[in-house]
Parts: C-alpha cells; sequence; structure tokens
C-alpha cells in the first residue's frame, strides 16, 4: 500500500519516521476533522436525545431512560410508520430493479439509439427530489392534473391522491419508482454485459428458448448485481426524504420512519427526544443491513 | 466492471426482427416516460390561470404566459436564490474534493500505524445517512450562530467519506515506477501529490466532483433545517417557500417556473457530462 516511502528495517521511534507519522495527520486532520465533529459527536449525541424528553429550543430536558423507545413500540405508532416504511421500501425496491432490469435487457441489444435512451432513463436519478416531486404533484393533481384528465378520457374517476392516505402513499411510490429506475437500469446493464456470451449461446444450442435462457442462464448469473442492487435500493429508501416531503407535506399518506422523525422533531410537537429515538430507530435498522451486505459479500468472495 | 456507457455504432445495420420491434418498444416507452412528464412540467410553466385551472388536457398553453418566472422571482428571491446555490456547490464541493483528494493521498502514500482504522473511521460515515446527524447538527451550528449563514449552511456537510474511497481506489491504482521515478528525483509529498497523482487521476476526480455537484445542488434537509430567511435560501428550499405562499390551483405555473430553475440546471450540466456522472453514481452506491 505504501508505494514509494522505502522500506527499512523496523526500529525504534527515529525523528524521520515521526515526521513521516505527521505528514500523514496533516494530509488527513482536516476530513477527519469535520467528520468527527459533524458525523461521529451528532451520531452518538442522538442516541443521547433519544434518552430524553425534550422539546426542541427549550432549556429544560428530563431523562426518561428508554421511555421514548418503550412509547414508541407499545403505541401502536411503531406497527404504522413501520408498516408505512415496509411497504413503500419493498414497494419501491421491487418496482425498481423489476422495470429496472426489463430496461436493462432492452437497453443491452445495442440497437442504434440505446446511448441516447440509457441517458435520458438514468436523469431522473439525478434531479432533485423536492423539484420531482412538485412536478408530479401537478400531473396527479385530482382536479386539475394531466392524469386526472387522461383518467377521464377512459371514463374512470381520478383517485384522491391527495386526501387519501393510501393512495397518495401509491403516487409516492410510483414517482419514486421514476426517479430511481434508470440507475437500476444501468448497474443491471453492466451486469448484463458481463454475462459470457457462451454460455447462453451452448444453452441456444441445447435448445432452450429465450426465455428459458434468461431464466436458466442470464438471470442466476445476475444474482450478484441484484443482491447488490437490492442492497442499495433498500438504503435508498429508507433514506428518501425530500420527493415525500414535496408531494405529502404534513406526512398523511407517506410518513415513512425519516419522514416521521423529521415531522416529530422540527414540526409538529418539536419533540426532540422523540425524534432522535426514531432516526436512532432507523440508523440501527441501516446497520444491520449494511453489517448483513459485508457478511454475505464476504462469503461470496470466498466462494470464489 | 463493464462500461456502462458503451457507445453504439449508429452505422450498423439492424434487421427489424419480433425482438428488435419489441425492444425498440421497451425503450420507446421508457423514454416516453421520462420525457413526457418533464416536457410536461415545462410547458406548465408558462401556463396561465385560464390554462391551468381546468379539467381538459391542456398539453400547450393556449395563451403563453413567460411572466410566471418573473412573478415566482417576485415571490421569492429567485435571483438570490440561483447565486446562493452555486455558492454552496460550487464552494461545497470544491472543498470536499480538495479534502477527499488530500485524505486520500495520506492513506495510500504516507506512512501511520493505524492507517487502516483511519481509512475505517472515514468510510464508515457512509453509513450514517445526515438525518440521523441533522437535530445534534443542528443544535450545535445553531448555538454557534450558523443559522441562515454560509458557513452554516456548508461547513457540517463538508467531511467525505465518499469521495475519499473512490479516490483512494484509484490513487492505489497508479503506476508504481512513475512516483518513484518523482520521489528520487527529490520531490516531497506536497509536489508529488500536485504534479503525479492529481494530474495522473484526473478522470476519478472529474467524477467525485460531478457526484459532489449534483448532490449539494439538490441537498434539501440541511438548508431546510438552517436557513429561514428567504435571502439565504438554496434553489430547493425556496421552492417550498414558493410552495407555501402558493395554494390556488392556478398558482401551478408560477410553481413550476420554480421547479424548471432547479432542475434545468442539472439537467443541462448531464447533458454534457452524461457518462461521467452516470459513473459516478453507479460507483457510489448509496446516496442520490
Amino acid at each position: 500500500m505504501t508505494a514509494v516511502t522505502t522500506k527499512r528495517p523496523r526500529q525504534a521511534l527515529s525523528g524521520r519516521r515521526v515526521r513521516e507519522w505527521l505528514i500523514f495527520l496533516a494530509f488527513v486532520l482536516p476530513n477527519v476533522a469535520l467528520i468527527a465533529v459533524f458525523i461521529y459527536r451528532p451520531l452518538f449525541q442522538n442516541i443521547y436525545f433519544s434518552t430524553l424528553n425534550w422539546t426542541l429550543g427549550s432549556k429544560f430536558a428530563t431523562p426518561v431512560g428508554l421511555g421514548n423507545y418503550r412509547d414508541f413500540f407499545t403505541s401502536g405508532e411503531a406497527s404504522k410508520v413501520l408498516t408505512t416504511t415496509g411497504i413503500f421500501t419493498v414497494a419501491t425496491v421491487g418496482l425498481t430493479l423489476a422495470l429496472g432490469l426489463g430496461v436493462a435487457l432492452a437497453l443491452n441489444r445495442k440497437l442504434p439509439g440505446a446511448g441516447f435512451a440509457q441517458a435520458t432513463v438514468f436523469a431522473p436519478y439525478i434531479l432533485s427530489g423536492y423539484g420531482v416531486g412538485l412536478a408530479w404533484l401537478y400531473i396527479f393533481d385530482p382536479n386539475i392534473g394531466a392524469l386526472s384528465a387522461i383518467l377521464r378520457d377512459v371514463g374512470l374517476n381520478s383517485p384522491e391522491w391527495i386526501n387519501s392516505p393510501p393512495w397518495t402513499l401509491t403516487m409516492v411510490i410510483v414517482v419514486y419508482v421514476w426517479k430511481n429506475l434508470g440507475y437500476a437500469a444501468v448497474v443491471y446493464l453492466a451486469g448484463l454485459q458481463a454475462v459470457p456470451g457462451d454460455l447462453l449461446e451452448a444453452a441456444d444450442l441445447d435448445g432452450a428458448g429465450p426465455a428459458r435462457r434468461f431464466f436458466a442462464v442470464t438471470l442466476p448469473l445476475l444474482s450478484p448485481t441484484t443482491f447488490f442492487l437490492m442492497v442499495t435500493t433498500i438504503l435508498n429508501s429508507l433514506q428518501a426524504f425530500d420527493l415525500l416531503i414535496a408531494m405529502d407535506k404534513l406526512g398523511r399518506g407517506a410518513r415513512t420512519l425519516i419522514f416521521d422523525a423529521y415531522l416529530t422533531g422540527f414540526k409538529e410537537q418539536s419533540q426532540a427526544g422523540y425524534s432522535a429515538m426514531l432516526s436512532t430507530v432507523l440508523f440501527a435498522i441501516l446497520v444491520v443491513l449494511t453489517l448483513v451486505q459485508l457478511i454475505v459479500v464476504e462469503r461470496r468472495v470466498h466462494y470464489r | 466492471m463493464n462500461h456502462p456507457m458503451s457507445p453504439t455504432a449508429p452505422s450498423r445495420r439492424v434487421r427489424l426482427t419480433p425482438l428488435t420491434v419489441r425492444d425498440y418498444l421497451v425503450l420507446l416507452l421508457a423514454v416516453l416516460i421520462v420525457v413526457l412528464p418533464l416536457g410536461y412540467m415545462i410547458l406548465a410553466s408558462f401556463k396561465g390561470p385560464g390554462d391551468l385551472a381546468t379539467t381538459d388536457l391542456v398539453v400547450f398553453p393556449e395563451v403563453w404566459k413567460p411572466e410566471n418566472y418573473s412573478e415566482a422571482a417576485q415571490k421569492v428571491p429567485f435571483g438570490r436564490l440561483f447565486l446562493n446555490s452555486g455558492i454552496v456547490t460550487v464552494v461545497g464541493a470544491g472543498l470536499k474534493v480538495l479534502l477527499a483528494i488530500l485524505t486520500a493521498y495520506g492513506l495510500v502514500f504516507c506512512e501511520f500505524p493505524a492507517k487502516k482504522y483511519v481509512f475505517w473511521g472515514v468510510l464508515a460515515t457512509m453509513m450514517v445517512p445526515p438525518q440521523v446527524t441533522a437535530l445534534p447538527n443542528y443544535v450545535f451550528v445553531s448555538s454557534l450562530g450558523g443559522e441562515n449563514t454560509y458557513w452554516g449552511l456548508i461547513l457540517p456537510g463538508l467531511g467525505t467519506g465518499f469521495g475519499t474511497f473512490l479516490l483512494r481506489q484509484s490513487f492505489m491504482q497508479l503506476p508504481y515506477e512513475v512516483l518513484e521515478a518523482a520521489h528520487l528525483d527529490g520531490a516531497g509529498h506536497w509536489r508529488r501529490l500536485w504534479h503525479c497523482v492529481v494530474p495522473m487521476s484526473l478522470p476519478s476526480i472529474a467524477t467525485v466532483a460531478l457526484v459532489n455537484v449534483v448532490y449539494e445542488w439538490n441537498d434539501y434537509l440541511w438548508p431546510l433545517i438552517i436557513i429561514t430567511e428567504p435571502e439565504m435560501m438554496t434553489l430547493p428550499r425556496g421552492l417550498t417557500l414558493l410552495q407555501n405562499s402558493e395554494s390556488a390551483a392556478s398558482s401551478f405555473g408560477v410553481l413550476m417556473a420554480g421547479t424548471v430553475m432547479v432542475l434545468l440546471p442539472i439537467l443541462a450540466v448531464f447533458a454534457f457530462l452524461q457518462r461521467h456522472i452516470v459513473n459516478g453514481f453507479t460507483q457510489g452506491g448509496v446516496k442520490g
């Protein structure tokens, strides 16, 4: 790893060696200090906050131990918020992966214009979630939106996207998938391009049709890509916020864990302690998911 | 990994088999699903109340009303917001890239006993979403008077795990001989960094820069929390203000004008540098 420094025998702390350490510190310290102050410090402070009964802006806080956690998990709010989070995550991840793979399969044929199609499909992924949410809010508007006009033309009434919580959640899921689909398509495309052609040819010679080739050869070979995408999109969905608040300002339908943490901490009753508890729960979920990913990837590496 | 953006040969003849037709239909559908809503948004930003407050499907405005843009600019100081977003994006992304270069260089080319742990400590931050640190950071930064200031807006987000990770990987692949030659010529760390390592790693640095530019421009939660004065808002934060001040259905025109101003700059950057941007985001995994 140390490419340039010359090798010398192990020795006691020499001046040169200490100097080299100091140089290292000079290089990394700005970033490390910022990380310590603005990521690790608040991360642990947040856990401490989660044990307080404390209103944001108030000078007084009462320690309540695990009271906030108990309230959350016993009041039925947990099941409500976690269900919304679960539905949002499972639906967005499932749809993003399935549709992304479909688009990737079409892109993989390398037809003229495929490059343009790929760039276009990817574009929403890098747009502001808040802006995208507003643009779609106009389309979904039950009275004046384009979607309601189209539905009316085919003889249907527009669902109450704004006032009915399940429909609001549906709307947010659709738009979130629209925004993230291109990411999955591009990653799947890279995976598809790594599928060896001779394997597919061999299957072809053995008389396997296109569907059979896809399910028996391509899909299994894509499983590492699918796993990678599943983890990254789950983590992304759990952190989705901008788009949700743009389309569902008060959190009536799409109140996921992260959205709940914002609304309870900074809006509504400004219950900072309770909000800190919610984001600690979210962080715990993220850590578990990341560890699962590391363990699985580790296994796969050894397997090869 | 294969390059995701492999260019397609335009001159190649394509036989029109049913499969080709099917794939073209899939691609066409996918492109339309992306383009139509964005196009509709741009058209809506030119619609007046007559074209907006109707239950009929109006695609093209009957009366074009570019005044939506000036109206949006009256309700929210959009010129100032543009400037703020520009400052935050350029300064924030620039400093992040610089910090990532320095950290990655130290991690790859300097000696330190606990280097591995420093690296893990930096890398692990990619697991911590900004939402988890938002509340304590708000309490801390506002206690220092950072509300409604540029430093309060930019500083807390500067520590970077993603850029460090990507550049470290890139630096480790640099040809050993060149760096050793520079070392033997008596070039110190600082010189080797700026005369050898950085010039040889420009594509990776550009990728990290672009990802951070997109991220800073779009960032919403932290500006939402730390900025309350219109004069100090970034563009996405200003949209919230516009959305709250507009409630009538006919005001969607003004709202869409504001939205176009947020989305279009990034789309323009993407149009020119899509290959780098796609690469950066697909390598980065999380964040978006």
